[in-house]
């Protein structure tokens, strides 16, 4: 233990670091919800083999030999019913074709549903080859599977996102609110301490964490579902520090005046709400009506969700994401200046 | 320090009005260098508001305030460092440890004791790694009076600084608060604690309702009292008011419950009196005790009221 004198910032960013660490729900929030949500959301649309499609073939002298001829088809898995539980099976959509050739060939199905007429094509293909069909144009399929642009490689950016917006708003304005209510603002600027660095040493804070956070999810995203980080690294860091700066600057207005800790709870929310519905965390803003857009577009967790998906899945260059980083440096320049001119002290 | 200037804490006319109360109506005080001056009264008085509109803390409705001779305007960087405050209530960070506390608002400061030694002064060496919400209330007000001394300060401002201790731990505030005043250094202190004022104050205010109802050192306000001496008693039945005022001797009787509160010059001479008129009646005496006056005595017989409401 040293009985140094350190200079003001240092010593504030450290008390501040601290506390935080000596908050055990507070760590669950910032760094353990963020990875369940990932792994729950993950594991639930992640990516299967297609499903063959269940055919029903009617019993009949050659139904056997159907059945194995449409097994060939990777789409279909056939089994032989007897007329009746083949109708029912239909019906219950149990099955999505029945193939009947008790006189001539019937495929019997839904022709509204896509299942159904997948199914009646490749039951015609597989039982027309098996008859002898010669294809006048040989061709062969190529499976794509594209990187970057499964459900999951867009939802950790839209987590990553989400997770700076909170711990950003509630880590500057939670921790202000709560200051204030114990008095210990007063008490702080009962001393000669600068009020900037009071306010600086809570940012620096929150950027320390802001390290891990992003290490964390980035690290998890990419070991437990391959998500990588196409563009470069300095800029995905960059942008995570602009946009944490951005939410705090965000967080610290919303706390500037608050004196009660349910006050500025209701106020975070009513300013969270917003962004989570519409930024598109979990699903893509395209489905909002084009008015909507230019607003949508404006938020900070929009700008900053378009720009970490842009960087980590598109390999975009610094130069694309320009406006975003400009855009949510104005947000985070605005509210700290707005926060620190309103702010209560006592 | 500029030898010259004597006081360390001036204001004129001050006043600060909420919506539905006059806090301070019309204050002056003038307070030594190297005095400790205790301001007292009972809840609701405006002690809080008077201190931290001297603190800068609180803007005053109108009236000057000069702190070691420099306005808060235009001089508050200068005045935060020569000055240590205690608020009434502040809860430091409870996470925090004492260690970690007093090093923070060390860094604060260009100048003063280093921490450990300051932990050490305050007795809190053996609390020193312990978080702040772990300790108790004396250890508490004890860590609020390091903070107030990190930075050396010329002048301490403690309000209420032994409100709800146990007298071990109002002793040994007493004691930090001694020993700043040996190094020449200025206390301004409000409480409710009439022994408080006496034991540590040079001179002392006594303010009710924003207005300043007496000042002196605690002697002399004591002296101000016609009597110096109080009977409490009671009897059965209850002596009539009449009697007791009648006493050769008495200034006073307030009465309390089925007793009285007796205000005399004399113990020897009246007391005496007191059992014979009692035999007179036939009553029978309950109880009785006697005390010296107190500043507490002086503020019943100034406003008609108690100190403190019980
Ligand atoms: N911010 C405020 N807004 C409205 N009224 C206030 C405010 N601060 C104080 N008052 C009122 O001013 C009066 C004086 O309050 P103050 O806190 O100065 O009293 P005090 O002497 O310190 O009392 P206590 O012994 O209880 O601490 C009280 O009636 C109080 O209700
Ligand atoms: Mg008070």
């Amino acid at each position: 233990m040293s009985d140094k004198v350190r200079p003001a910032i240092v010593e504030l960013t450290s008390a501040r670091t601290k506390e935080f660490l000596r908050e055990t729900e507070a760590i669950f929030w910032v760094f353990g919800f963020p990875l369940l949500l990932a792994l729950a959301l993950g594991f639930a649309f992640r990516e299967k083999a297609p499903d063959r499609i269940p055919v029903g073939v009617i019993a009949g002298p050659t139904a056997s030999r159907e059945a194995a001829a449409l097994k060939r088809s990777p789409a279909l898995s056939p089994r032989v019913l007897n007329p009746d539980e083949a109708h029912d099976a239909l019906r219950h959509g149990k099955v999505s074709l029945v193939v009947d050739s008790s006189h001539s060939l019937i495929y019997r199905y839904d022709p509204t549903s896509p299942d159904g007429r997948t199914a009646r094509r490749e039951a015609d293909d597989a039982l027309q080859s098996a008859a002898g069909r010669r294809d006048v144009m040989p061709a062969r399929d190529e499976y794509v599977h594209e990187q970057g642009a499964r459900y999951i490689d867009f939802l950790i950016p839209g987590l990553l996102g989400m997770n700076l917006m909170g711990t950003g708003m509630w880590g500057m304005g939670f921790t202000i609110a709560n200051a204030r209510m114990k008095k210990l603002l007063k008490r702080l600027i009962a001393t000669p301490m600068r009020k900037s660095q009071y306010v600086m040493s809570q940012f620096l804070s929150r950027l320390m964490f802001l390290v891990v956070e992003v290490t964390v999810l980035v690290a998890f995203g990419w070991l437990v579902f391959g998500v990588r980080v196409n563009g470069s690294i300095a800029v995905l860091a960059l942008l995570c520090i602009i946009g944490g700066y951005a939410f705090s600057g965000l967080g610290f207005l919303t706390a500037s005046r608050a004196r009660t800790l349910e006050g500025v709870s209701g106020l975070m929310n009513l300013i969270m709400m917003p962004m989570w519905l519409c930024s598109g965390v979990f699903f893509s803003y395209e489905r909002f009506p084009d008015a909507a857009k230019p607003f949508i577009r404006a938020l900070p967790l929009t700008m900053l969700n378009d720009a970490l998906r842009a960087v980590m899945n598109d390999a975009a260059p610094l130069t694309k994401v320009m406006p975003h980083l400009a855009l949510l440096a104005v947000w985070g320049i605005v509210t700290f200046a707005i926060g620190l001119k309103i702010f209560r002290w006592q | 320090m500029w030898p010259a200037m004597t006081q360390a804490i001036a204001c004129r006319d001050l006043k600060k009005y909420y919506a539905d109360v006059k806090a301070v109506d019309g204050l002056d005080l003038f307070i030594d260098n190297g005095e400790c001056f205790g301001l007292l009264g009972p809840n609701g008085a405006g002690k809080t508001t008077t201190i931290e509109i001297l603190e800068g803390l609180t803007v005053p409705d109108s009236g000057d305030v000069e702190v070691l001779g420099l306005t808060w305007k235009g001089n508050e960087r200068e005045l935060r460092q020569r000055i240590g405050i205690s608020l009434q209530e502040t809860q430091l960070s409870d996470k925090l440890t004492v260690h970690e506390t007093v090093h923070l608002f060390r860094s604060f400061y260009r100048s003063g004791p280093a921490p450990d030694d300051l932990i050490r002064d305050l007795s809190l060496d053996e609390k020193s790694n312990a978080r702040v919400g772990k300790l108790s209330g004396g250890q508490k007000q004890r860590l609020a009076a390091a903070c107030a001394l990190v930075g050396d300060p010329d002048i301490l401002f403690l309000d209420e600084p032994t409100t709800g201790l146990d007298p071990q731990s109002r002793l040994q505030l007493w004691e930090v608060v001694q020993r700043f005043r040996t190094k020449g250094g200025t206390v301004l202190l409000t409480t409710h604690y009439m022994e408080e004022a006496e034991r540590l104050c040079d001179r002392v205010a006594i303010v009710d309702h924003g207005h300043l109802i007496a000042l002196g050192t605690p002697q002399e306000l004591i002296a101000k009292l016609e009597a110096r001496n109080i009977i409490e008693f009671s009897s059965d039945p209850p002596l009539p008011e009449e009697t007791l005022r009648n006493l050769p001797g008495c200034h006073g009787c307030t009465p309390h419950g089925n007793a009285y509160q007796l205000r005399v010059d004399s113990l020897a001479e009246s007391v005496p009196q007191l059992l014979a008129a009692v035999e007179k009646t036939g009553a029978k005496l309950l109880t009785l005790s006697t005390h010296e006056a107190t500043l507490e005595d002086l503020f019943v017989s100034l406003t008609g009221r108690e100190l403190r409401d019980v």
